[in-house]
């Protein structure tokens, strides 16, 4: 009789959990409409980018009409640096979920090239990786928090691989053409960007909240700063990387 | 010598109250385990074609779609088109595949099995049940391996002899859980093997028939013998070395990797000093049944029956002594590639005396060329070429051009396929009537002989060529290479005549398939041959004999003057023959 | 497509391709004494009716010939390749005015250091090229040999060299080039996926062109 009793009131347990989890509220929502903006900045000596024979590849030298350079430390014109990922680092509610869109982010080997040279995906969305070159390249990825992978893509084709822990930054090689780098951003939620051409990031869709949003640089390291938003506002939040 | 008197499970020939289950799934019957091994080999050997098919698509026609490459997942040949990682894959894979799961358990699994206690006069091995978890633990192993395929990453991929660091580390090989399943397969051959070699050794001491001297009992068996001593001593150094490879794989050692104080060639030293006699393993048994199919063939003596057995005894022992021929680039010292060049050069001895004794049982002889005597007369033709082109090798002045080329994979393929696969096609053709009751088809067997003899030629003589030329071994596109490329349509050649002799095996699959059931009753001893086994009934009863036959002689007395018949069995008694001095003793 | 071995481009290919022939011959006569042998034992013995085969168990001295025949042959042999092997991989080998550079295997990838204008490795004029071999003809090169991952093979098929190239040891290899021309290296051990792909060109220069590349790689042509 004891015996049924424990048995009935832990099968009584069972039954209310999984009906708490059953009608539990769905998350908040995770969606805003506050935006961080901004330029990062580049101050002292511009450095030059060593160049690249590529000369064993006559394919992707042909490519070129003067000589490539390695991308790590690229100065624009107005005096802003590019290939920075800026990112939310903390901030958003703990329960916020944001699903990977099913949509891809493409990165492509061209001229034995990693085009873009640094960028962003989510947890759970595919990374589609493209050979535009038709020759051989591996790509090795070298993630601590994701499972390392190298796949080997000897002619024009495109593999999908998915990441499924948030890592800042996974590190791409090639190990046929040695010079070829990227890194590859991989973050929970959607609000992240890469400075371009002109410098400017623009993380919009944020709901209310104060954010720790960090500035990633492969050879300048990181910076922080704090932004505290609401509503609709547009704060500016600029970031300043000296030469060294 | 005292006979380990046999004990109560044997002489049960004359009632067999076993079921199912015992008698034919988990039976401690010698000659049940030799079939059980018999059939999962040859599926491994399917397994291994098969693979090796797959290679010579992307040799002859890189970079195109394989026919039938679609049902391969996109990590392996998007588009049917194969990746350079699962190239490598399948190279190592066909290479484990072969060696360790086809030919050994083949020549060793199956015959030492089957045919010792047969050929010596016993009921059964000394440790049955050491016999059927022998099988079992092989069959274990065999699955693991093709677990490989199936696991996250995929197969090994670092060839069959696994160099470390490549092999050591997951982030360079880009396999993580294949590369150590390769491992934990062989640490289960390995115990496969050793207690597989602790039987077969015991038995052959102890458990000879009365009359049954070490100088009366056929070459196969000496053979076979020598071979589980080699295999006794060699494979519990693998075992060690793929734990500690196992262990630079998981637990954080460094056994192998320089990073941190640990020697990249140790792996090398301690693969080939298996490795090396493993090869032994893998040709000694081969020659063992080719002696008794060509004396049988030529109805004549085995010429220089103690040279022969001398000869094996030779080849084993120099066999510990050649290891470091397998490591001549490798960075060793440069003194001990002189010994061992020296130690190689010196092992090719044994083995020609072996091939003119060979000659010398043919020469005079009275010819019969059954489908055994023709696999084993090629035998002896392929393997003289797969033997010379060692001495190449041996060469270390040589070997610093051919390593690691085709001229290597064209000499082991000779020995490998000429050799042992040949002796192989006859000795299952021979030893059929004795294990299913009925004999494979003579007309059929000629015609995939003499196809897969040819094919078989056209597909690898020309790897010397390639060799010759500097041809790479393991590489995906010989084309990358600009002096490879006038040598590709060779290696399309290769590749069609690699389809064919594939296509030819399954005469022989569907001749052994369909001769189970349809195949002419077997005679007691269809070959007319002399050794003990066929004095039985065809197949041969569990316990074998009520009482064991008495020997009277050796096992290759053909053409006698003492009798009109041109074959005398050892178990005859003559007129003119005295009993042995241990006489048998009933119920055993 | 070429059917003997490639054209010889240093010192010791020579020497290397007599041992080949030599090694070719000797093998040669017992290929054909057994193949032939084999051939017209299977016509001449083939069984007939009424036949008896001969009965015998061997011959001692038939053993002795063809035990001490092969022996000494391959003891021959040796003691000829022996004195090549110690010429070009003795441990003393290395000529003493050997030409240095340095070769770091690395999947996939032969990353070449050379002395710079000063011929001295380990100075400040150093510079590194990917995959290029250039080397000087008729002057002994010596390659420090090294590895960063795993077991590479240094191998030029002309130069008939080879030479593994193993994480944690440094490796002299030497060679001596012959014939000026651009020819191939590859990689000759299993290192991973890319080893098909691991290549390098080997340029062959006389002096002047040799010196003339020098002066224009060590001014910082591109390199990386």
């Amino acid at each position: 009789m004891r015996k049924l009793g424990s048995i009935a009131a832990i099968g009584v347990a069972v039954l209310v959990v999984a009906l708490a989890a059953w009608t539990r509220q769905p998350a908040a929502s995770a969606q805003g409409a506050a935006t961080v903006t901004g330029k990062v900045k580049f101050t002292g000596a511009k450095p030059t980018n060593p160049p690249i024979d590529m000369s064993e590849e006559p394919k992707c030298k042909a490519k070129y009409t003067t000589t490539p350079t390695k991308e790590t430390v690229v100065v624009n014109p107005n005096g802003t640096l590019a290939n920075v990922f800026v990112y939310v680092k903390s901030g958003l509610p703990a329960s916020a979920k944001y699903e990977a869109p099913k949509t891809g982010v493409v990165i492509d080997q061209d001229g034995c090239h990693y085009r873009p040279h640094v960028l962003g995906v989510m947890v759970g969305q595919p990374l589609e990786i493209k050979n535009s070159d038709g020759i051989l390249h591996n790509i090795k990825a070298k993630g601590v928090k994701n499972r390392p992978f190298n796949i080997s893509q000897p002619t024009t084709m495109t593999s999908t691989r998915t990441f499924s822990a948030p890592e800042v930054m996974v590190p791409l090689e090639c190990n046929v053409h040695g010079w070829m780098q990227a890194y590859l951003g991989v973050l929970p939620h959607p609000f992240y960007a890469v400075t371009g051409a002109d410098g400017s990031f623009t993380i919009k869709g944020l709901p209310p909240g104060t954010y720790t949003i960090e500035a990633w640089h492969e050879k300048y390291g990181t910076q922080t700063a704090t932004v505290t938003v609401a509503g609709t506002e547009s704060k500016t939040q600029d970031f300043t990387f000296a030469a060294k | 010598m005292t006979t380990v008197a046999a004990t109560s499970h044997v002489a049960h020939a004359h009632h067999d109250d076993r079921s199912f289950v015992r008698k034919y799934i988990f039976s401690t019957d010698h000659k049940i385990i030799g079939i059980q091994f018999l059939f999962v080999s040859l599926f491994f050997l399917l397994v291994g074609g098969l693979l090796a098919m797959q290679m010579r698509w992307q040799l002859g026609f890189p970079g195109k779609p394989m026919p039938g490459g679609g049902i391969l997942p996109d990590t392996m040949a998007p588009g049917g088109v194969l990746l350079p990682e699962y190239y490598i894959q399948l190279v190592t894979m066909h290479g484990t595949f072969m060696v360790f799961f086809a030919i050994m358990p083949l020549l060793v699994g199956v015959y030492a099995n089957f045919l010792i206690p047969l050929k010596i006069g016993a009921h059964d091995m000394a440790f049955p049940r050491i016999n059927m978890a022998s099988f079992w633990s092989a069959l274990l192993a065999g699955l693991i391996m093709l677990a490989g395929f199936f696991v996250p990453d995929g197969a090994p991929r670092a060839g069959w002899t696994s160099y470390a660091p490549l092999s050591a580390r997951p982030d360079l090989s880009g396999a993580s859980y294949g590369q150590m399943l390769w491992c934990v397969s062989l640490v289960f051959l390995g115990l496969s093997s050793i207690l597989g070699s602790l039987n077969y050794i015991t038995t052959i001491i102890n458990n000879r028939a009365p009359g049954m001297t070490w100088f009366r009992m056929p070459l196969s068996v000496w053979a076979l013998f020598i071979t589980a001593i080699l295999g006794l001593l060699a494979l519990p150094v693998l075992s060690g070395a793929v734990i500690m490879l196992l262990f630079d794989q998981t637990i954080g050692t460094h056994f192998f990797d320089p990073v941190v104080g640990g020697q990249a060639l140790l792996w090398q030293h301690l693969f080939w000093f298996f490795g090396h006699p493993e090869v032994y393993i893998l040709i000694l048994p081969a020659m063992g049944m080719v002696s008794d199919i060509i004396a049988n063939g030529s109805r004549k003596p085995i010429f220089g029956y103690h040279s022969m057995v001398f000869a094996i005894v030779a080849i084993a022992f120099l066999g510990w002594l050649v290891w470091g021929h397998h490591m001549f680039m490798s960075g060793m010292n440069p003194t001990l590639g002189s010994s061992f060049m020296v130690s190689t050069l010196i092992i090719a001895v044994p083995s020609a005396i072996k091939t003119f004794n060979w000659m010398g049982t043919m020469w005079r002889g009275n010819l019969r060329f059954h489908v055994p005597m023709l696999n084993a007369v090629a035998f002896v033709a392929m393997f003289v070429i797969g033997g010379l082109s060692g001495i190449f090798m041996a060469a270390t002045p040589v070997d610093m051009f051919i390593h690691d080329t085709y001229f290597i994979v064209a000499h082991l393929h000779y020995v490998l396929f000429g050799g042992s696969l040949f002796a192989l096609f006859g000795a299952i053709t021979y030893w059929y009537p004795k294990m299913f009751g009925k004999l494979m088809s003579e007309r059929w067997g000629k015609v995939h002989f003499w196809l897969t003899f040819v094919l078989y030629n056209l597909v690898f003589f020309p790897m010397h060529t390639l060799g010759m030329a500097g041809h790479m071994r393991r590489i995906y596109d010989p084309t990358q290479y600009e002096f490879l490329k006038p040598y590709q349509p060779l290696n399309e050649f290769i590749s069609i005549s690699a389809f064919a002799l594939f296509a030819v095996q399954a005469i022989f699959a569907l001749n052994f398939i369909l001769s189970l059931k349809w195949g002419k009753r077997a005679p007691q001893n269809p070959w007319e041959d002399n050794g003990l086994e066929w004095s039985l009934p065809a197949p041969a009863p569990h316990g074998n004999w009520e009482t064991v036959p008495t020997v009277y002689r050796g096992p290759y007395e053909f053409s006698s003057p003492e009798v009109p018949e041109d074959y005398l069995p050892q178990y005859r008694k003559l007129p003119t023959d005295r009993e042995p001095a241990r006489a048998p003793v009933a119920g055993h | 497509m070429h059917w003997w071995l490639p054209l010889q481009g240093s010192t010791f290919a020579g020497e290397i391709d007599g041992l080949f022939l030599a090694i070719t011959i000797i093998t040669g006569i017992a290929f054909v004494i057994v193949e032939a042998g084999l051939l017209w034992f299977v016509v001449k013995y083939r069984g007939r009716p009424g036949r008896k085969a001969y009965y015998t168990h061997g011959s001692t001295r038939a053993e002795v010939i063809w035990t001490a025949i092969p022996a000494v042959t391959m003891v021959a042999l040796g003691l000829i390749s022996n004195h090549y092997w110690v010429k070009i991989k003795g441990r003393n080998s290395v000529p003493p005015n050997a030409y240095p550079i340095a070769i770091h295997a690395k999947q996939f990838e032969w990353q070449v250091t050379y002395p710079g204008p000063d011929g001295q490795l380990g100075t400040a004029d150093d510079f590194e090229v990917r995959n290029q071999l250039h080397v000087p003809v008729g002057r002994p090169v010596v390659v420090h040999l090294t590895a960063e991952d795993v077991i590479h093979s240094f191998f030029v098929p002309v130069f008939r060299v080879k030479q593994d190239a193993v994480p944690g040891m440094n490796i002299n290899v030497w060679f001596q080039a012959t014939v000026p021309g651009t020819y191939e290296l590859g990689c000759a051990e299993l290192c991973g996926l890319g080893h098909y792909r691991m290549r390098a060109q080997v340029f062959v220069h006389t002096q002047e062109e040799f010196d003339a590349w020098m002066k224009q790689a060590a001014k910082g042509g591109a390199t990386s």
